[in-house]
């Protein structure tokens, strides 16, 4: 039944990821992967929310599953080569240094937001 | 949403062309979403096996998450490189397993919670030393991989 919920959730956000991604893109003619950026952001967020109290099903479904499957180390460390490897170098430094940031502040606003939410 | 310019008069029906950059994103994309779906779904089951075969007790360094996350970026280095040099990989090749089963696989979401959970209990060393060894052994993986293996390919397609 966990292996389900996790499954289940995942099957939903990676495709959520690749849509958002091509969405973000077409609107930004920009070098810079915003898309990831954004799920990464986001889903730092929900699982921040989700952590704080969440009941154990919710948990596995949303947070391993889902949220898990939304953001992406590969995708993140790949673009960020890329963008070092084109030259773009202060592009590179800039989306790692932001997505670690605002990945954070996004998890600590998440799990303070929960506490709230949960009660 | 209005589909019409500024200082158009709007007497008539919308237009019905959508501007551009305005199309739905999934046209087209059914087979490349299952794709991305299935490969999500079996890197996520990989991911939460791996976390239950070697669980992380609280407050110590998150052992699994972490190579998790360096083997996946060690592995989409590999990936990639080979699709480079393919002549004409399947088109569904990259969506499966490198936005699907490797995008699945990893997690940042984990990562930087994991991160304020640490700090949030006191364990502020561990907390730094996994943020930034994450962050760093991630891109030398995917450098290092991506590299070792654009340099095997180019030394047997010269013999």
């Amino acid at each position: 039944m966990n292996w389900l919920l996790v499954v289940a959730g995942a099957m939903a956000g990676a495709p959520l990821r690749y849509l958002t991604d091509r969405a973000v893109q077409a609107r930004h003619d920009s070098v810079f992967p915003w898309g990831t950026f954004a799920v990464n952001v986001m889903g730092s967020l929900i699982l921040g929310i989700l952590t704080a109290a969440a009941p154990s099903p919710l948990r596995l479904l949303l947070g391993t599953g889902l949220c898990g499957a939304l953001t992406t180390y590969s995708t993140f460390s790949y673009e960020t080569l890329t963008l070092a490897r084109e030259g773009a170098r202060g592009y590179a430094v800039a989306n790692a240094a932001l997505s670690v940031v605002c990945g954070l502040g996004a998890a600590f606003a998440g799990v303070a937001l929960g506490r709230v939410l949960w009660g | 949403m209005s589909t019409t310019r500024p200082g158009t008069v709007t007497d008539g029906p919308p237009p019905r062309t959508r501007p551009p950059g305005r199309r739905p994103v999934a046209r087209g994309q059914g087979a490349v979403v299952c794709a991305v779906s299935l490969g999500g779904g079996a890197g996520a089951a990989a991911r939460y096996g791996a976390g239950l075969l070697w669980p992380a007790p609280a407050g110590a360094f998150p052992w699994t998450t972490f190579l998790v996350n360096v083997v996946g970026c060690a592995l989409i280095g590999v990936l990639l490189a080979v699709i480079g040099e393919l002549a004409a990989p399947h088109r569904l090749l990259r969506p499966f397993l490198g936005t699907g089963v490797l995008g699945g696989f990893t997690t940042f979401s984990t990562y930087a919670v994991d991160v304020q959970r640490l700090t949030a209990d006191g364990h502020v060393a561990t907390a730094l030393a996994y943020l930034a060894g994450t962050l760093l052994a991630a891109l030398a993986a995917v450098w290092t991989a991506a590299t070792a293996t654009r340099a095997a390919l180019l030394r047997r397609s010269v013999r």
